[in-house]
This record gives structure tokens, C-alpha cells and sequence, in this order.
């Protein structure tokens, strides 16, 4: 039977861990639930809810600083942000419908602690890198600080990016800051639709990565093959049938248009060349940022793999050979989303060599419990690495209270 | 400056040490004489200076390995070291200590144009790495502004900034990847080409370590495009608070500058005698604020800017209209610090930042400390991100005068902490700002950033007496002071 601790306020998580650390009670951390199956399944008794440390406690706009609560719904920082023409620019996806759940119930604390990151990602960093700092409690029932309200500051080991991607397993983050950036006043989206029928996964890849070692700034590099591109909502991706190759540029109108213009005369070689404005363009990237074109299809294993990014089709058509799935490439193809038939091991040790052969990892992000109790979910480490994370556990969480075994079985 | 007691036993034993190292590495690669130690008994922060044991200069991974090995086994310390340049004295020597330079590391190892990164060893300077991808139109963002000569190992070790990080990030948002050597001698490949980290993300928590987690014997970046151009607007004002509003305008209408520095009216003067920028003498605050990107984007950003100086009552603006005059505007403030160095025999340079909203406040404050400790203080700044730069003048053959500035410079960073803001910006606590790490820490907050050095480097031998006060030992900091049936059951609501 699991049992709920409720904590109304820092003071109590601290009671809480204090008393969990003493009797070796380990805790599900939860903040929104809404990635409660991401991750290795986990089986313990207690839960820690978080959702009463809600609400953005500090927001000065010309600083580009906000801090919030932990749980504090992403959707509620979104709106303060938008009020003031702000944004988290790591672009904080929603993975809840790729997950099986609704959208819009992911918290602050959730989205840091997972290190999510949408498009963006390759113009702006990640969710690590707009982690400003953080009041958490260790699992040693012990509250701690790291880093500041400022936006530049090297004062002590940076505990931000250590907490960052760490799924709650070192400590109970109450309170969190983050850096905000202005939001663009335009985007334009330039895609290009390759010829009918035929693989254009390679071509495609390669067109995102001219595009990136141009000069003109694209904030997002996506390919969507064909039968992904024909589930778009937007009328001029799904309309032709075909692959289509999507690059993004965002800034002041002057400023876009004139960077849409080059890339296309660039990349015009490609195919043929389309161009999409702010509002289409905002429901493309929403897709490709939630992996919406995965959402639908609820059986199927989904892989989040991350490798160099000229290696990424190689690496997807590779896995797909003789397998029935899809792929999905962001990140100029350094992240790619592969959607699998059910198996039972997800097929983890062909992804897992053909990620080795080109350097990287993988994650498998969907599949149902017994596999992802069965296959390691995250990157197996070993040796020198394995040893320092396991340390890193130990003096974060020396009793293993906070959430044991989801990263990897033994820590 | 009190550090760690030296031990005798280490340094009774320095000629087996040497006969130690010298199997390692050839020839001249031990440094064990006198005068040639004398080279690396300080770093950028030349107020302290000690004697290393020995220096140790590797030429491959493979060598530092067996070093720190060796000395893993023999209770031998290591003070990591890449060019020398910092300003905190994070390679400040340790009499007891190797001090184990990674100066021969000098290689690129490749050039990716195609995944947008370089892989290199950490001795290649910051600037040489620009040079090597130039010729394609590639530049390494994060500019330090020792970047002539400061390494790119360096640069991880201490997360270092530039002008120009408000908009292209930190070392720490631009490097993919390392290879570190541990202090037992594993080494260990972190990160890659690829983007994101699987696992907890070490290399987040060594970029800005201080050398005090392992050794960078190979760095991967990321690089850019060169934007297409690039123009600096200089605006003065009659008051600091004009100025830092001026700042907060242009951010607050969604303008992030690839550069906005402030500099007070001292700092103005100095510069301009030194170099001739052709700066604005009757402003009390100057700001340059550089746009850059396509010419579209940067003539129509100009536009703004000049619109908002207007608005903030600025009593001075100006474009520049070549790229000769955008250098020449940028000429003084780079120089700021050697124009100080003209006009006092000694300066000190701070690093605080603080939440820009206090700017004012901030000068203000600084100007009753100066008037208080007789010393005069010019100021630089990063003032898109509030990373202050005040410049301390003393003169250290003056009885007294050095202690001053040290006691004056740490009432500056207790008000840029009491202010909301921190103690470093970009140059490291190392040991200048060691002992003010309270000001900003709780014993706890220290002890749980040491436990991560535990998982690291359990002996703690890299680097000890840098960034934390009070040295604990592991096995002390891992005890858990919890007794069963003691402790209150929580009184939370349970469902």
C-alpha cells in the first residue's frame, strides 16, 4: 500500500527526509506525476508530494531571473513569462500525450530534474544550462544552496547541472531559479520538400547540418520523413506527401526575413523550398518539440537517442534495418526519436551497439514496464564512471531514500 | 593567505619523487631547480606566491595517468596547471604539491566542421583555437580577455567568461566534452560530439571545478559561424543609475547585445589617456553596447538602441562606422586594465556580480569603501550581466597598503552578496575569495559541494586549499549525524 507525505512547505520536506533518512524509508519523489513513467519503474512505499511548493516567488524581468517554487506548473511560468515577452529559450517540451497522459501537467522541478530540452536545444542549451540554482534538502535530511540569482556566477561546484538529469535521486530540490531570455518577435520556418517517394533521411541530415554551419542563427534543425511529415497539422508539411526538411530562424523581422532568403538560396539544391510564418511555424515546432507525431500509436517503443549530429541518420536507418519503425530527427539530426514494433527488449542491443559505433547514448524513453524493468533504461555505465556515480549517490543520498532505482538498478 | 600546513614527511622524500617522475617523463620535462621553479610560483593572481615542490610537464595522457597514479599511491598532492593566467590563484603551488603542467598538451586533435566542434588538447590556447577553424568562417565563442594566452584547459577548469557570454553562454555551455584523468589514475571520457550527457552530468560539474575534481587532458567545443557583422554603439550618461537603466531598457525590449560593457568615469579616463578611443571625458558613465549578427538585423538593432539611449537621456551616442572605429571603441575597454596599471604600481582586480537593479547602489557603496580605506577604485563591467570588475588600487611597497586593498576588496564582494549577487562572475574563487565562501555558504551547502570532490578525488590530494575554507576529511563529511527513534515523526498530512 502506498502511502502519500504531503509536504506543505520546505520546512516539512526537511521533517520528512530527516525521518526517512533516519528509518531507511525510501521515497518516490513526485512533483506533477507527469513523468512518472519515465524512467526505470520503481516500487516504493512512499511518496513525497511536492505539489503544495507551488508558485513563481521571485520574477524581475531585467534581470532575466525567476525563481519558483518546485512544483510549480511549467504552464503557470510560461504565462508570467509570455506577459512579458520572456521565455525558458531551452523550449520545455511536453512529453505528457507521448507518455499516455494529458498535456500540461509537467512542473518546474520535473522539467529540470529530466533535463528536457526541445529544439532549441542546439542554439540555446538545454534545460542545464538556465538552471541558475536551486534550496533542495539532501537525502541526508540536510538543506543545502547552490549557486545564485544572478546570471553569471562561478562561486563553488556548479550542483545546477549535477541536479539537472538527475530524476530526483540525489536530493529534493524546494525552491529553483532560472535564467529567462526575451522572446523572438518573429519566426519563419524554411522547409524543404524532397522528391516524391525514396529515403531522404541521409539528405536531410546533411541539409541540416549546412544549415547550422551557416551564419544565420537557426534555432531549430529538424527532419521528418515522409509518413511523419503526412501527420503534421500543418498543411504545408503533411500536404505534399513527402519528406520535408524544416529549419528554423527567429529574431526581428528585418533580421528573419533576410536569413530565410539566404537559406533558402542555400539549401534550394535540396528540393523545393516552402516558407512558413509565426503561426504555422509555432505549430510545427510544438509538434516536433512533444514528439506528437509518436503520441498516437501507444504500443509502439520509443527510443531518444543522442549522437553527433551528422551521424544521426546513419545511425536511425541503421537500427531500422529489417525492423518496422520510424525516425524522428531533431537537433540537426543529434537527437533523434525512434519509434519501434514492440519487442521484448525493445531491441536496446542493436540501438545500444549502433549508439556505441558513433558515440553517444540512448534512453528508452516508452515502453511498458516489464521491458523497462528488463532493459536498461538509461546508458549502462561501467568501470571508473560507474564508480563515480555511485559515490556521487552515496554523498548526496547515503541511505538511497530518494527515488532508488530509477536510473539504474544499484543506485 | 593561510594554507593547508605543509607535510614534512612529502617533502623529505622530494628526491624520490623526482627519480619517480623522471621515470614518467623524460628529460626536461621534471622541473626541480630553484631558479626554473621560480617560473611557476604564482599564477595570474601575482600577490601570492609559493614554491612547487617539483613541476611536472606530461606529454600525453598516458603520462599524467602514471603521475597521478604514483602519486594516488604515495600521498603525493597535484596542483593541476594550464597557462597560468587565472586571477584567483587556482594554480597557486603548494610546497608539498606536484605541480603538474599541462603546458605540452599543444595539439588540435580534429576539426568537425560538419558537427560544428573541435577536439583538443587542453594546452592550445583560447585565441589558437579561433585561429584553426577561422579560414572556414568558425570562430570558439567564450573570449576571455587573457584569451592570447589562456588555455583552453583552463578555460573549463574555471568556466571562464568574456565579453561576450551574455549571448553565446560560458566555457561550461560551449564544451561537449572532456577527457579527464582521476587522481587515481583512471581515465575517463566524458560527454562527446554529441549533445547531451546520459547519467548525472559530470561534465557540468567540472567545467568551473578549479582542478579540483581530475586532470582535462582533452577538451571537445562546439564553434560557430562568425556572424556576418558586427557594430558598437558608445553611450555616456550623467549618472551611473542612467546608465544601469540604459542597460535594463535595452534588455527589457528584448535586446540581448553580443556585448554591452559599462565603465565609470575613472575607468574612462584612464583608458582614454592610455589608448586614445576617442572616449566621451564629461560622462560620468560610458556603456558600448555591440550588435551583431546580418546587416539587416544589426543596422535595425542600432536603430533601437540609439532610439532607447535617447529615451534614457543619453548625452553622448555614437555608431561606429567602420570596423576600424568599432575596434577603436572597444580598444579602451580592453586596455582598462593595463591603463590602470599605468597610474598605480599595483591593482587588484575583483569579480563579484550582482543583480544589475543594484548598480548604483552598488558604485555608490563602493564609493564611501574608498574614500574609507584611502584607496582609489576604478570600474569595469559586464554590465549586460551584472558581473562587476572594480579595480583596486595600491601600492604594495607602501607598509600595510596590500592588506588594505585585500580587507577593502573583500568589503566589496560581502556587499555584492548582501545585495543578492555572488563573489565570483567568471574568474573562480581559487584561493583569493576562499575565505569569503561563507559569506555566501552555509557549512552544510559547503559540506554537500565537498561531498562531490569525495566522489572525485576521495584523498582529496588535487588541489587541496583552493575554493572551500576548511578542509574535511571524506570519511568525516560521508557520516550521517542521525539516530534512529529520536527524531519527531513528521507532522505532514498522509494519505
Amino acid at each position: 500500500m502506498t502511502e502519500i507525505l504531503k509536504a506543505e512547505n520546505d520546512q516539512q520536506v526537511l521533517e520528512t527526509l530527516k525521518w526517512a533518512a533516519a528509518e531507511e524509508k525510501p521515497l518516490e519523489v513526485r512533483g506533477g506525476r507527469s513523468k512518472s513513467s519515465l524512467g526505470r519503474p520503481t516500487e516504493i512505499d512512499h511518496v513525497l508530494d511536492l505539489s503544495a511548493l507551488s508558485g513563481v516567488t521571485y520574477y524581475e524581468p531585467s534581470e532575466l531571473v525567476l525563481a519558483a517554487g518546485a512544483a510549480t506548473p511549467v504552464a503557470e511560468v510560461e504565462a508570467a513569462l509570455t506577459e512579458n515577452n520572456q521565455q525558458m529559450a531551452f523550449e520545455p517540451p511536453d512529453l505528457g500525450p507521448l507518455m499516455g497522459i494529458a498535456a500540461g501537467q509537467g512542473t518546474l522541478g520535473g522539467l529540470l530534474s529530466c533535463n528536457l530540452a526541445g529544439p532549441r536545444r542546439i542554439k540555446a542549451g538545454s534545460a542545464r544550462d538556465h538552471f541558475l540554482g536551486f534550496n533542495a534538502v539532501s537525502g541526508r535530511g540536510e538543506e543545502f544552496k547552490s549557486g545564485g540569482r544572478v546570471v553569471k556566477n562561478v562561486t563553488g561546484f556548479d550542483l545546477s547541472k549535477l541536479l539537472a538529469g538527475s530524476y530526483g535521486t540525489l536530493a529534493v530540490m524546494t525552491e529553483v531559479t532560472l535564467k529567462v531570455l526575451p522572446a523572438p518577435e518573429k519566426v519563419r520556418t524554411v522547409l524543404i520538400s524532397w522528391s516524391k517517394d525514396g529515403i531522404y533521411d541521409h539528405g536531410g541530415v546533411k541539409a541540416l547540418t549546412d544549415a547550422m554551419a551557416s551564419a544565420h542563427e537557426v534555432s531549430g534543425a529538424a527532419h521528418l520523413p515522409a509518413a511523419i511529415a503526412k501527420r503534421s497539422a500543418v498543411d504545408y508539411v503533411a500536404g505534399s506527401g513527402r519528406a520535408v526538411t524544416a529549419i528554423r530562424v527567429e529574431g526581428p523581422e528585418p533580421s528573419v526575413a533576410h536569413r530565410c532568403d539566404a537559406l533558402k538560396s542555400l539549401l534550394g539544391k535540396y528540393g523545393d523550398m516552402e516558407e512558413l510564418h509565426t503561426a504555422n511555424s509555432t505549430v510545427l515546432w510544438r509538434e516536433i518539440r512533444d514528439v506528437a507525431c509518436f503520441a498516437d500509436e501507444h504500443d509502439r517503443d520509443v527510443w531518444r537517442i543522442s549522437v553527433p549530429p551528422a551521424s544521426g541518420s546513419r545511425v536511425a536507418l541503421k537500427i531500422l534495418e529489417g525492423r518496422p519503425g520510424e525516425a524522428l530527427y531533431d537537433w540537426s539530426g543529434g537527437l533523434i526519436w525512434l519509434a519501434l514494433n514492440p519487442t521484448p527488449d525493445a531491441c536496446a542491443s542493436v540501438v545500444r551497439q549502433t549508439v556505441a559505433e558513433f558515440g553517444g547514448h540512448a534512453m528508452l524513453v516508452r515502453a511498458p514496464e516489464a521491458v523497462r524493468l528488463r532493459v536498461p533504461v538509461f546508458e549502462p555505465q561501467d568501470g571508473a564512471l560507474e564508480n563515480i556515480t555511485r559515490r556521487i549517490k552515496e554523498g548526496f543520498d547515503p541511505h538511497g531514500i530518494l527515488n532508488p532505482g530509477r536510473m539504474y538498478e544499484e543506485t | 593567505m593561510l594554507m593547508p600546513e605543509p607535510d614534512n614527511a612529502i617533502i623529505a622524500r622530494r628526491e624520490e619523487i623526482i627519480e619517480a617522475m623522471r621515470g614518467i617523463v623524460a628529460g626536461e620535462g621534471v622541473i626541480f631547480g630553484e631558479e626554473e621553479l621560480r617560473a611557476y610560483d604564482c599564477d595570474g593572481l601575482m600577490a601570492y606566491k609559493q614554491l612547487p615542490l617539483i613541476v611536472v610537464l606530461p606529454e600525453t595522457t598516458q603520462q599524467v595517468s602514471q603521475i597521478l597514479k604514483y602519486s594516488h599511491e604515495n600521498d603525493v598532492k597535484i596542483v593541476p596547471r594550464g597557462a597560468g593566467t587565472g586571477l584567483s590563484g587556482g594554480a597557486l603551488p603548494l610546497a608539498d604539491a606536484i605541480t603538474l603542467g599541462l603546458g605540452k598538451f599543444k595539439d588540435i586533435v580534429e576539426i568537425d566542421f560538419e558537427n560544428r566542434c573541435v577536439v583538443t588538447q587542453p594546452g592550445v590556447t583560447n585565441l589558437a583555437l579561433t585561429q584553426a577553424v577561422e579560414h572556414a568562417g568558425f570562430y570558439y565563442a567564450p573570449d576571455p580577455s587573457s584569451q592570447i594566452a589562456c588555455s583552453i584547459g583552463g578555460n573549463v577548469a574555471e568556466n571562464s567568461g568574456g565579453v561576450h557570454c551574455l549571448k553565446y553562454g560560458l566555457t561550461t555551455n560551449n564544451v561537449l566534452g572532456v577527457e579527464l584523468v582521476l587522481m587515481n589514475g583512471d581515465i575517463v571520457r566524458i560527454g562527446g560530439k554529441h549533445l547531451d550527457s546520459d547519467g548525472y552530468d559530470l561534465l557540468g560539474v567540472i567545467a568551473g571545478s578549479e582542478g579540483l575534481l581530475g586532470v582535462i587532458t582533452e577538451v571537445t567545443v562546439r564553434i560557430l559561424q562568425k556572424p556576418e557583422t558586427a557594430k558598437a554603439v558608445l553611450l555616456g550618461f550623467d549618472s551611473n543609475e542612467a546608465g544601469g537603466d540604459c542597460v535594463a531598457a535595452v534588455i527589457g525590449e528584448g535586446i540581448i547585445p553580443g556585448g554591452m560593457e559599462m565603465m565609470d568615469t575613472f575607468a574612462i579616463q584612464a583608458a582614454e589617456d592610455f589608448v586614445h578611443a576617442g572616449y566621451p571625458l564629461d560622462v560620468t558613465s560610458l556603456l558600448i553596447v555591440e550588435l551583431d549578427g546580418p546587416a539587416a538585423e544589426v543596422d535595425y538593432l542600432v536603430g533601437r538602441v540609439e532610439a532607447i539611449g535617447r529615451a534614457q537621456n543619453a548625452r553622448y551616442i555614437k555608431v561606429s562606422e567602420s570596423e576600424e572605429e568599432r575596434e577603436k571603441f572597444w580598444s579602451g575597454r580592453k586596455a582598462a586594465f593595463p591603463a590602470v596599471g599605468r597610474i598605480s604600481p599595483d591593482y587588484m582586480c575583483m569579480d563579484g556580480t550582482i543583480p544589475r537593479g543594484q548598480l548604483a547602489h552598488v558604485l555608490n557603496r563602493m564609493a564611501e569603501l574608498s574614500k574609507k580605506y584611502e584607496l582609489r577604485v576604478a570600474n569595469v563591467f559586464h554590465a549586460g550581466d551584472g558581473n562587476l570588475h572594480p579595480l583596486i588600487l595600491f601600492d604594495s611597497n607602501e607598509p600595510g597598503e596590500l592588506e588594505n586593498a585585500e580587507k577593502f576588496g573583500a568589503d566589496i564582494l560581502r556587499l555584492c552578496v548582501e545585495v543578492g549577487g555572488v563573489l565570483t562572475g567568471e574568474h573562480g574563487v581559487g584561493v583569493e575569495k576562499r575565505d569569503l565562501m561563507g559569506e555566501m555558504f552555509t557549512e552544510d551547502d559547503m559540506k554537500q559541494q565537498q561531498r562531490l570532490k569525495c566522489a572525485f578525488d576521495p584523498e582529496q590530494l588535487l588541489n587541496p586549499g583552493k575554493v572551500y575554507p576548511t578542509l574535511h576529511r571524506c570519511a568525516e563529511l560521508g557520516k550521517m549525524h542521525v539516530h534512529r527513534g529520536q527524531l519527531a515523526f513528521p507532522d505532514i498530512p498522509r494519505f
